[in-house]
């Protein structure tokens, strides 16, 4: 081995400890990029690879009820390869046992096996045999969270009839990866996916040659939009419920954005771990070299050439990086297994393969080793610029100066010892700001792993309570004369009804265009008020649109443009109706009319398809039991459950989200505070040593060199406050996907938790080094000039 | 030594009148030779005139000693001697090589393939034992010594293995000596190779300088505050405020077991 390569090897060993607290800080960032991209890569293969196989549709379509024979019409659409027509409807359920009512969706299963489009996979059980008419499978999700098995009985309303059923499989589709009441949460413990034979569903629906269902291939590059549009020219005599494609199925859409999420993660927070990391290899890559000056200096007069003695340094910087780079190559595939199983079982995807495409590790050991290159480039052209002379000098004192405060004769007011920590801190200017940087990073990333509770409480409260005071929200199987409105008000415990209506349309400004429902409510609705960004209240007015302000902007128009609204159901005609006002929901793309408005476009006068109930709580199981009963009434949403599991998922995914970041920051935060004591009391070995042969005790020495690193550490939490703010925003404001907007909300209990681990570390850390302090040699202390 | 040649001298110590040197007898094959050599240091607005017009020459194998005051311009002259600094005007030559107008690359080159340093502060690095230390160098240049025969002749041979946090000054300067003769240098250059020693420490480290100069013939460059010292060499230089006051013979040279401090 050549020389200096063992001195590499030794210096790395002197420096183990700083080594590894770096290492780490790497391997978080490296970990972290591997670990979500993997996973995102691996969900993105798995979801692709489930559709192909499932033959999942490219274009559905939903109708009130269109004649078998069109289904020929529409397979000679161009660009449609095969087209496959079904029944489905939304029903309620009762589970033996089970006062809360659930809802699901039934589906029509071919004669025989999994249809051809949008294929079922079989999980346990058997499929139905062609004339079961007292059979059913049940998508695996809600089979789960019920305990349904082969066997078990299930009731359901369908079309105003119950059918009691028994489980005869557990089953998988594409279609309900994200199984979802329509505009509600995905819950798997309260929507259900029923597969029931063709010839049940086409009895109970009145569906004989007929369906209400379809979905589409295409040929590879065949237009969409042509064959939406032609779909929709086809259906329109037959109550086109509108027609989407793959990128608005809404399960599709749920997926995808929750696998999108992932590469936020995966770039956004590495991101500041890499830059956290260059930062200390810089300061440590600068302060090994401030000490080795004379080495360096001996090097360059002994013949060694510049660019070997830059190449030592540089390969101490890449030594930390690749060993930091090769634990989060271990740290990022255990994450991108642990998380891609996490997601695959709660997608409840077929299989669930892990793998790691090489561009990622790539693209994690490039950059990693470009930031060892970076962190190094400064020492590396301090050696090239050294003098070899000044391997004759003796060292030289440090130039110090009066501080600021000194300056600004408020010196007297301090004691001796903060007056050195003060000149300390003044004299290292870059590496004080460079160590405040890094402790506030840590700072915020603990703020932005743990503020996401904060903002789904605050989600919750402004969605679910203040924009929706009902108690239940009740959908209606058809739109009905308001007298429905009035049956319901008359039900036990019922304090409040008020009637709505929704209607599927495409709003359209020029070549802007977006499928929604139009919400129609009373102009005084006060279960669901209209309410700004700011909570305050707006008024709906006859003939004009409130839009969702994301929905405005998507279709790029302003309060006081128009807009052509085109009914997808019922007979209403297309009209061109300007905007009023935005509404400020943080879920969801609505548009707001009036109820009569909403109606006229629908082509009625004012019924109703949504009714909100205030209940008494109290009387909850009567109102319950009287409203299961009533055949209109398609599913029955109670506000209490929707918040209790939303709260129950999301805190799932918070905690481990949260956890692992706060891992990531204490090994920043242990990293910039150890390696900073260390550092300074590696620089001021000599002079704590002399403070203790004049008699300075070991706590006074400390203070003094621990007091430097507190100054730091106070001044850097309330940056890293606003720094971690920032990163939440930067986060929320990346994430946010067309369905939600994540407030930006950060609570002081979030602050305080950070704040709590920061201190943790550094007092962690400040034990270490003040261990070292005590052991202090004060004989080779004093030897060492450095 | 045979045939020793006449060298021009400046006219301050010439007119001083001491012991000088219109004749003064040096080897015949002088290797470094120096031309109203002048350096000037830069520090901001101040301007430090360092060296204001050196000349001389040195012979191979010679031995010299450089005395004079602190501020001298000794070690600058050293410096520029070794190719670790350059100067801002005249000339200096290490035989055909242009010391001046050397570029970086040159001057590394020149200081690997021809010189050797013993730096007063040693220089060693800490984390390489006496034998990795010596290695830095043999690993440089082909036709080295080996590192242990390099030690053995500062009479370190049982050291080999400890590093210099395990030496005493003397033997972390005889590290520093074996370091810069391994690679069997043309010359050798001191800054001040004693000055953080005591006498009998000091007088190994000599002893080992001189041994070196004697038996490798090597021309040999000491720096000294230590006027005593100067009875070891050929010659001796005496600098003040940058000139060269005197150059002297010395009459009878002295081993290192022979000089009383
Ligand atoms: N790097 C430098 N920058 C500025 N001035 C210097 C530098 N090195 C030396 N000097 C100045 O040059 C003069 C000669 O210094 P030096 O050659 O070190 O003297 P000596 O070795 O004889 O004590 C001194 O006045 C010193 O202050
Ligand atoms: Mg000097």
């Amino acid at each position: 081995m050549r020389p200096l390569q063992r001195k590499l090897l030794r210096d790395l060993w002197r420096l183990k400890a700083q080594v590894l607290t770096i290492a780490l800080v790497v391997a978080s960032g490296v970990g972290g990029f591997i670990g979500s991209l993997s996973t995102h890569a691996s969900l993105v293969s798995l979801r692709d690879a489930y559709y192909d196989s499932a033959r999942f549709g490219h274009v559905f379509v939903a109708a009130r009820r269109a004649p078998q024979r069109l289904e020929a019409a529409i397979r000679a659409i161009p660009g449609v390869v095969d087209v496959e027509t079904t029944i489905a409807g939304n029903v309620m359920v009762t589970l033996p046992d089970t006062v809360e009512s659930m809802t699901g969706r039934v589906v029509a299963l071919p004669e025989r096996g999994t249809p051809r489009i949008n294929r079922v996979f079989l999980r346990s059980g058997r499929w139905l045999e062609p004339d079961d008419a007292h059979g059913v499978l049940v998508n695996e999700a809600f089979a789960r969270a019920r305990h349904l098995e082969p066997g078990s009985r299930v009731t359901l309303l369908v079309n105003g009839r119950f059918e009691s059923l028994e489980v005869r499989g557990v089953a998988l589709s594409p279609e309900y990866v994200f199984a979802a009441a329509h505009g509600g949460f995905a819950d798997d413990t309260r929507f259900g996916v029923f597969w029931l034979s063709h010839a049940k569903l086409a009895a109970a629906y009145d569906m004989e040659g007929a369906f209400n269902s379809a979905a589409l291939r295409l040929a590879r590059g065949a237009s969409v939009p042509r064959v939406i549009a032609a779909l929709d020219r086809l259906l329109a005599a037959y109550g086109s419920r509108g027609t989407y494609a793959r990128e608005d199925q809404p399960s599709n859409r749920a997926l995808s954005q929750e696998i999108g999420e992932q590469q936020v993660f995966g770039t956004v927070l590495p991101a500041v771990f890499l830059a956290v990391a260059i930062f200390l290899l810089n300061v440590l890559l600068a302060r090994h070299i401030a000490t080795e000056r004379l080495q360096i200096a001996a090097l360059k007069a002994l013949g060694y050439a510049n660019r070997s003695i830059g190449l030592h340094y540089l390969a101490l910087s890449l030594v930390i990086v690749g060993l930091g780079t090769l634990i989060g190559l271990g740290v990022g595939a255990l994450l991108g297994q642990w998380m891609t199983q996490l997601y695959t079982g709660y997608f409840f995807f077929p299989v669930h393969a892990w793998h790691v495409e090489p561009w990622i590790l790539a693209v994690a050991i490039g950059v990693a080793v470009l930031g060892a290159v970076g962190a190094a480039a400064g020492a590396v052209r301090a050696v090239v610029r050294l003098p070899p002379a000044e391997a004759m000098h003796p060292p030289a004192p440090a130039h110090f100066r009066r501080t600021l405060l000194e300056r600004l004769h408020l010196g007297r007011l301090l004691p001796d010892e903060a007056r050195m920590i003060l000149r300390e801190l003044e004299r290292r200017k870059l590496r004080t700001a460079l160590t405040v940087v890094g402790v506030a990073s840590s700072v915020a990333i603990v703020i932005a792993g743990t503020w996401w509770g904060d903002a789904f409480d605050r989600l919750i409260d402004i969605e679910l309570h203040r924009r929706e005071r009902a108690d239940v929200i009740v959908a209606l199987t058809e739109a009905e004369t308001p007298a429905a409105l009035h049956a319901a008000a008359r039900l036990p415990g019922v304090l409040a009804a008020e009637g709505s209506r929704d209607v599927p349309v495409r709003l359209r400004n020029g070549p802007y265009q977006y499928r929604t429902n139009v919400t129609g409510l009373a102009a005084d609705a006060r279960l669901r008020p209209m309410l700004d960004a700011d909570l305050k209240p707006l008024l709906l007015v006859e003939g004009a649109l409130l839009l969702t302000d994301r929905l405005a902007r998507r279709l790029h128009v302003r309060p006081g443009d128009a807009l052509w609204v085109e009914p997808l159901e019922g007979t209403g005609q297309p009209r061109l109706v300007p905007v009023a006002l935005e509404t400020g929901d943080l879920m969801g793309m609505r548009a707001y009319m009036t109820r009569r408005d909403a109606a006229a476009l629908a082509g009625d006068s004012d019924n109703v398809n949504g009714i909100r109930l205030r209940i008494d709580r109290n009387r909850l199981g009567e109102f319950y039991e009287r409203a299961r009963s009533i055949p209109v009434f398609a599913s029955i949403g109670d506000k209490v459950l929707m918040v209790r599991h939303f709260r129950a998922t999301s805190r799932r995914n918070l905690l481990v989200f949260t956890g692992v970041l706060s891992a990531f920051a204490a090994c920043i935060a242990v990293g910039v505070v150890y390696n900073s004591a260390r550092i300074a009391l590696a620089e001021h070995a000599w002079e704590l040593a002399s403070l203790r042969v004049l008699g300075f005790t070991r706590g006074e020495v400390s203070w003094i060199l621990l007091g430097q690193v507190g100054l730091q550490i106070l001044v850097a939490i309330p940056i890293g406050c606003l720094l971690g703010y920032g990163l939440a925003a930067l986060l929320a404001e990346l994430i946010h996907g067309e369905e939600f907007r994540i407030p930006l909300v950060i609570l002081p209990r979030t602050y305080a938790f950070a704040i709590l681990v920061m201190l943790g570390a550094a007092l962690a850390s400040a034990a270490i080094v003040r261990r070292r302090i005590d052991r202090l040699n004060l004989v080779a202390a004093l030897k060492t000039r450095e | 030594m045979s045939g020793w040649a006449i060298l021009p001298v400046d006219g301050a110590a010439h007119a001083r009148g001491r012991r000088t040197a219109t004749e003064i007898r040096v080897t015949a094959e002088p290797v470094f030779v120096a031309r109203e050599l002048r350096k000037i240091y830069r520090a901001g607005e101040v301007e430090v005139h360092a060296l204001r017009g050196v000349s001389f020459e040195i012979c191979r194998s010679e031995f010299v000693v450089l005395l004079g005051p602190s501020g001298s311009g000794k070690s600058t002259l050293l410096n520029i001697l070794g190719g670790l600094d350059t100067a801002s005007s005249g000339e200096v030559r290490w035989r055909n090589h242009d010391l001046v107008h050397a570029t970086e690359q040159e001057l590394t080159r020149y200081r690997r393939e021809h010189v050797g340093f013993v730096f007063q502060f040693y220089n060693l690095i800490p984390s390489l034992t006496a034998r990795e230390n010596v290695e830095l160098v043999t690993d440089l240049v082909p036709r080295a010594m080996r590192p242990e025969e390099a030690l053995g002749l500062v009479g370190l041979e049982g050291r080999l293995d400890h590093f210099p946090a395990q030496l005493s000054g003397g033997e972390q300067q005889r590290v520093a000596i074996a370091r810069a003769i391994a690679k069997r240098p043309e010359c050798l250059l001191c800054d001040e190779p004693t000055g953080a020693l005591d006498i009998d420490t000091g007088r190994l480290v000599l002893e080992a300088i001189g041994r070196v100069n004697r038996e490798l013939g090597t021309t040999t460059l000491v720096i000294t505050h230590n006027a005593v010292i100067s009875r070891m060499a050929d010659r001796i230089m005496r600098l003040a405020d940058g000139r060269i006051a005197e150059i002297s013979v010395n009459p009878e040279k002295l081993a290192p077991a022979e000089l009383h401090w």
